[in-house]
Formats: C-alpha cells, sequence, structure tokens
C-alpha cells in the first residue's frame, strides 16, 4: 500500500508477527519497557517528582487517546472532557465526601467510563473527521455544564483537595509516596491498553482501522467494537484526570477546555500515533517544553501550532515511530 | 406591552433577533466550511480563526490607515482571502493525498498559530470598533426598537448566502465546482485547471468567513478569542446539517440561531448547550444530518 496515507502509517509498517516475544511485547519493546522502569525508579531521586507526577499523568492521558486513534482508527477530538470530568469527581469525592485516595480515582474513573458510554454511543453513527467534530462538540457540551454546575466551582475550581491516605493507611502528602502511586497507576493503565491492543478484541480493532466494512462483512458488530474501545479510553483518560487533580490539589475548567483535547492530540503526535511508547515520549516533550516556557504566555500557543504544522507536514511518524522505522523494529 | 406565553414582547423578540444574527454567523461560517469540505475535502479548523482575522482586519484599516467600514467590508475579505491562499499554497495542498484527519490537524495548528500571535499582538481584552454612521440608530417597529445594524448584519448575511448558492447552483464556475467535488480527475481531463480551483475554492471559503468578522466586529468585541468558541458551535451546526446542500446550511445555520435565542428566553441556563443537545438527538434519529447524504 501507499507508503502513508492511512493516520497510523508508523503502526502498520512496523507491525511484527505474532507470537514473537514475550506477553506480545517484542524484543525491543521488552527492552524499552526495561529503560522506562529503571528511568521511573531512579528519576525521583534526579529531578522534581511532582513534574515527573505530572508527566506520568499526561502521559496516560495520551496512552489512553492512542487507544482509539492509534488502533482503532477514530479522532477524538473531545477527551479532555472525560479527563476533567474525572478530575473533577476525584476532587469532589476527596474533599467533600471525604473518601480515601483510591476510591476517588475509580470513581473519576467510573464517571469518565460513563461519559464515554453516552458520547460513544452518539460519535460512533459517523466516521473520520465527523466523529471528530462530534466529539469536539460533545466535549464542548460538558465544558458548558462544567461552567454552571455548582460542584465544580466554576472559575475558581475546586480547590485544596487533600491527597488523604492511600487505603486509608499510607499518608500521601509526601510527594514520594504520591509518586509511587501515581506510578503504578500509570504503569497499570499502560500494561492494561498493552494488554487490550494485543488480545482478539484488539486484532478486531486493527481490522476496523484499515477497513471497518471488510470488518463488518466478516460478521463483526464494529459498533459495538468501536463503542468498547472508546469507554475504555474514556476510563483511562479520566483516571488520569482524577489522579492528576489528587497530585496538584486542584481540578479546573482548564481540563476540560477544547486547548486540554488539543493537547493530548499533540503529544501523541509528537510521540507516534500508533505506537505504543509514542504517546509517553510525547508527553514528556510536551509537559517539559511547557514547564521551560511557561513565562513566555501566549507564545506557548504559537510553538504549539508549529509544531503541529511541522508535525503533520514532515514528520507523521513522530520521534517513536521514527526511530522504530529507523532500527526496523516496533516500538 | 402584551406577554407572549408569559414573556414580555419586546424580550422575546429582542432574543429572537439576536438568534438571527448569531445564526447569520452560524449560517455564513457553516457555508464556507462545506464549500471547502465539498473540493478540499478538509475540514478548517482555521475557519474561526479567518474569522477573527476579518474582524481585526476591519480594525487595523480603520485605526492604522482610517479606512472606514465600507472598504473594510471588501478590502479586509480580499485581505484574509490572500492570506488563506498562500496557506493553501505553502502547506494544506500538500495534504490532498492522506487520511482527511492530518487536514484537520494542520488547520488546527495553524489556528492556534494565528490566535497565538494575535493574542500577543493584541492582548485578550478586545478592541472596540464603532457601527458607521449610516448604519447607527434604531427603527420603531411598534413592538420593539430594532438597531438598524443588526437589521443590516442579517439582511447582508442572508444576501452574501444566496449569492453563493447561485453562484454554485446556477453558474457555469459553480457546475465545474460541482463536478470537481464528484470527481476532480475527470474534471482535470476536461482542461480544468483544478488545482487553481481547489486554491481559489479554499480563498472564497475563507473570505465568507472574514466578511462575517467584519460584520461580527461593530457586534462583538474584535478580541483574538472571538472565532474559536463559535467555531464549535458551527461545527455542530454542520454536524446537523450535514455538509452535501448549500441551502440546507444556511437554513440550518438560521433556524439553530433562533432556536438558541428562544432558549435564551425560556431556559437561559440551557441556550449554551442546546445546539449541541439538538446535534445529539439529530444523530440519533438521523445520523448523516439533516440533509446530508449518507
Amino acid at each position: 500500500m501507499a507508503s502513508d496515507t492511512t493516520i497510523t502509517a508508523g503502526a502498520i509498517a512496523a507491525s511484527v508477527k505474532p507470537g514473537e516475544g514475550v506477553w506480545g511485547f517484542s524484543r525491543a519493546q521488552l527492552i524499552a519497557l526495561g529503560v522506562l522502569v529503571v528511568f521511573l525508579a531512579v528519576a525521583p531521586f534526579v529531578l522534581y517528582p511532582v513534574f515527573l507526577m505530572k508527566l506520568l499523568c499526561f502521559a496516560l492521558f495520551a496512552c489512553a487517546f492512542n487507544l482509539l486513534i492509534g488502533y482503532v482508527g477514530l479522532l477524538s477530538f473531545g477527551h479532555a472532557a472525560y479527563f476533567g470530568m474525572g478530575g473533577y469527581l476525584a476532587g469532589h469525592a476527596a474533599k467533600v465526601w471525604g473518601l480515601s485516595p483510591e476510591l476517588a480515582i475509580i470513581i473519576g474513573g467510573a464517571t469518565a467510563a460513563l461519559l464515554g458510554a453516552v458520547a460513544g454511543w452518539i460519535a460512533i453513527r459517523r466516521q473520520g473527521i465527523y466523529f471528530a467534530m462530534i466529539t469536539l462538540a460533545l466535549a464542548q457540551m460538558v465544558y458548558f455544564f462544567c461552567v454552571q454546575a455548582p460542584f465544580t466551582g466554576g472559575e475558581d475550581g475546586i480547590q485544596a483537595i487533600p491527597r488523604g491516605r492511600l487505603f486509608g493507611v499510607l499518608p500521601l502528602d509526601r510527594d514520594m509516596n504520591m509518586y509511587w502511586m501515581v506510578v503504578a497507576v500509570f504503569l497499570g493503565g499502560f500494561l492494561l491498553i498493552h494488554r487490550i491492543i494485543h488480545s482478539p478484541y484488539g486484532q478486531v480493532l486493527k481490522s476496523i482501522r484499515e477497513n471497518e466494512p471488510r470488518a463488518t462483512s466478516l460478521g463483526y458488530r464494529t459498533d459495538d467494537y468501536k463503542l468498547l474501545a472508546f469507554i475504555l479510553s474514556a476510563t483511562l483518560a479520566g483516571v488520569a484526570g482524577a489522579t492528576k487533580s489528587l497530585v496538584f490539589g486542584i481540578a479546573t475548567l482548564t481540563d476540560v477546555h477544547w486547548a486540554m483535547s488539543g493537547e493530548v492530540v499533540l503529544m501523541t503526535l509528537v510521540g507516534g500515533l500508533g505506537t505504543v511508547f509514542g504517546p509517553l515520549v510525547g508527553a514528556a516533550v510536551i509537559v517539559t517544553m511547557q514547564n521551560y516556557l511557561a513565562e513566555m504566555g501566549a507564545w506557548v500557543t504559537v510553538i504549539q501550532g508549529v509544531i503541529f504544522v511541522a508535525c503533520v507536514l514532515a514528520f507523521r511518524r513522530g520521534v517513536v515511530g521514527e526511530i522504530a522505522s529507523l532500527l526496523k523494529v516496533k516500538l | 406591552m402584551d406577554d407572549i406565553f408569559g414573556i414580555p414582547a419586546p424580550l422575546l423578540f429582542g432574543q429572537l433577533l439576536l438568534g438571527l444574527i448569531n445564526g447569520a454567523f452560524y449560517a455564513m461560517l457553516s457555508l464556507g466550511l462545506a464549500v471547502i469540505f465539498g473540493l478540499l475535502n478538509i475540514v478548517n479548523m482555521a475557519h474561526g480563526a479567518q474569522f477573527m482575522m476579518g474582524a481585526f482586519a476591519a480594525w487595523m484599516l480603520l485605526a492604522w490607515l482610517g479606512i472606514g467600514y465600507w472598504w473594510a467590508l471588501l478590502i479586509a475579505p480580499i485581505i484574509v482571502a490572500i492570506t488563506g491562499i498562500i496557506l493553501e499554497k505553502l502547506f494544506i495542498s500538500r495534504l490532498y493525498k492522506l487520511d482527511h484527519l492530518y487536514g484537520l490537524l494542520l488547520t488546527f495548528g495553524l489556528a492556534l498559530i494565528i490566535e497565538g500571535v494575535f493574542r500577543n499582538e493584541f492582548g485578550s481584552s478586545g478592541l472596540p470598533y464603532r457601527i458607521p454612521t449610516e448604519l447607527s440608530g434604531a427603527w420603531d417597529l411598534g413592538f420593539m426598537f430594532m438597531p438598524v445594524y443588526r437589521g443590516w448584519v442579517v439582511i447582508a448575511a442572508l444576501a452574501l448566502c444566496l449569492a453563493t448558492w447561485v453562484i454554485i447552483e446556477k453558474t457555469r464556475l459553480g457546475a465545474y465546482l460541482r463536478a470537481a467535488t464528484e470527481n476532480a480527475a475527470l474534471v482535470q481531463a476536461f482542461g480544468v485547471n483544478v488545482p487553481r480551483m481547489v486554491t481559489l475554492t479554499y480563498g472564497f471559503g475563507v473570505a465568507l468567513a472574514a466578511i462575517g468578522g467584519v460584520l461580527a466586529a461593530p457586534i462583538y468585541s474584535v478580541n483574538p478569542q472571538m472565532g474559536s468558541n463559535l467555531i464549535i458551535v458551527v461545527f455542530a451546526v454542520v454536524v446537523i446539517g450535514g455538509m452535501g446542500s448549500i441551502l440546507g446550511a444556511i437554513l440550518t445555520g438560521f433556524a439553530l440561531g433562533v432556536v438558541e435565542g428562544l432558549t435564551k428566553v425560556f431556559w437561559p441556563e440551557a441556550s449554551a448547550t442546546v445546539i449541541f443537545v439538538i446535534m445529539a438527538i439529530v444523530l440519533l434519529a438521523r445520523p448523516a444530518g439533516l440533509f446530508g447524504r449518507a
């Protein structure tokens, strides 16, 4: 087929035969995973833990988004809704209901799952660009809801969310404890996504991405598969948002705004659509960039726009996709 | 003054007029999107930014060069269309062979750049633009006062939309355009310069957005964000109407504006979301949109 006419060319070009590697991981992926685990273990002693936690929350968010765009070929332009609502509900549960952090995160994820079920049920009726526009419009609706609803605190957001004690025992006020919990949440989500895309269910998702009418003609109810993928993706985005609101103790309108939906698209695009490690690398690049350029105000938007344009025109495989194709491995 | 359904008539008609004005902008913007999508197969995410550029171009012409509203109505869209044509030539034209989603991502990036640059240059507070003297004042319609400028916006938008419909449906140029939308390769084989037509079509769609911006400048304050919130509603309008029909896009735009205005009267809290709710209902009942082809 033509080199990169579909949106996830990197993934197709570097796909490996099933059965190779361990637990669905290719050898290159196992090495990369090892590097990642070592990095996560060493990093908090070298870098600022709160920065790392922010990075991991966005990385999980981008991985969740990539599950849809990379493996089902659905571009959701409204993922901020699930990220932000997950954050709001987790914050509300921890602060007002006084629940422990693990329950708050579960509630955040469950809210996002419910929201994703409704939005996905509506949006999967159309494909391609219409799907993108519908998800964007539905997310804007969620945004307006959050502006008006009393429990979100409007412009102020939910502030002073307590981190609480994990399982009622381990105090998370200490950054290092919180860090290990965030690492656990991230790795859990990351491995779950990996498991999903390498399961028989994931194979059907990929066949829908490649040729939906054909998958239908083979007897798969493609809408059911797409809806489940949408719900899974929304849930993990909600978990990421919930974790982030616990880390920073605040949930605001920024996280449900369409600009956040754009940011997660950018992270995934920079890292490499349809690669397992791409969203993580993309999130690291964008979060680091925002950290260093925070004083530049609106120029950050301009720079993000330039990266968007550059990626689409010249760099469609993203960082990880380029490395993978250079080394001829799957990452 | 009489009440209608327990609502004071001036309030009702006032909101109805506001709804018509919003509808005028929805119609013009969704029309431009539909024209561009028809030929380029690209959702122009920069459409809101180009609407904003139109308003700013009018403001700059007045503030820096002393050129008034009427000339701005002609010059501003031309300037913005030229920038659009440059963008098409430099960037967008490279994507026609790729997945449509790349076009969406690229124009989204362009929108971020344009908005960011304007925000750096002009801040986000908004700049005032005076209503031209010929159009200031208000008519007394008996049941309400109607500001002349608002009436003008509705009439001008309607005229522009109908002119676009005539060009596309009734002229030879429009026939080429429709033919190229169906099968570009075949039209090219008949000796029509399709790439140039594509470029000019993009310019035309962008010019429509920019005229909308000039019309909007005296009503809303001229600020860098004025386009981005509007364009998301316009996307919902496009999904509701379907992009297949020009008249459908115009009709849907005005109708949804009116519905939004009425919602503001009867249930103000829902006015920001009503169009999105309608979109969801339409998708459940008629996934291809009211005027769309599946």
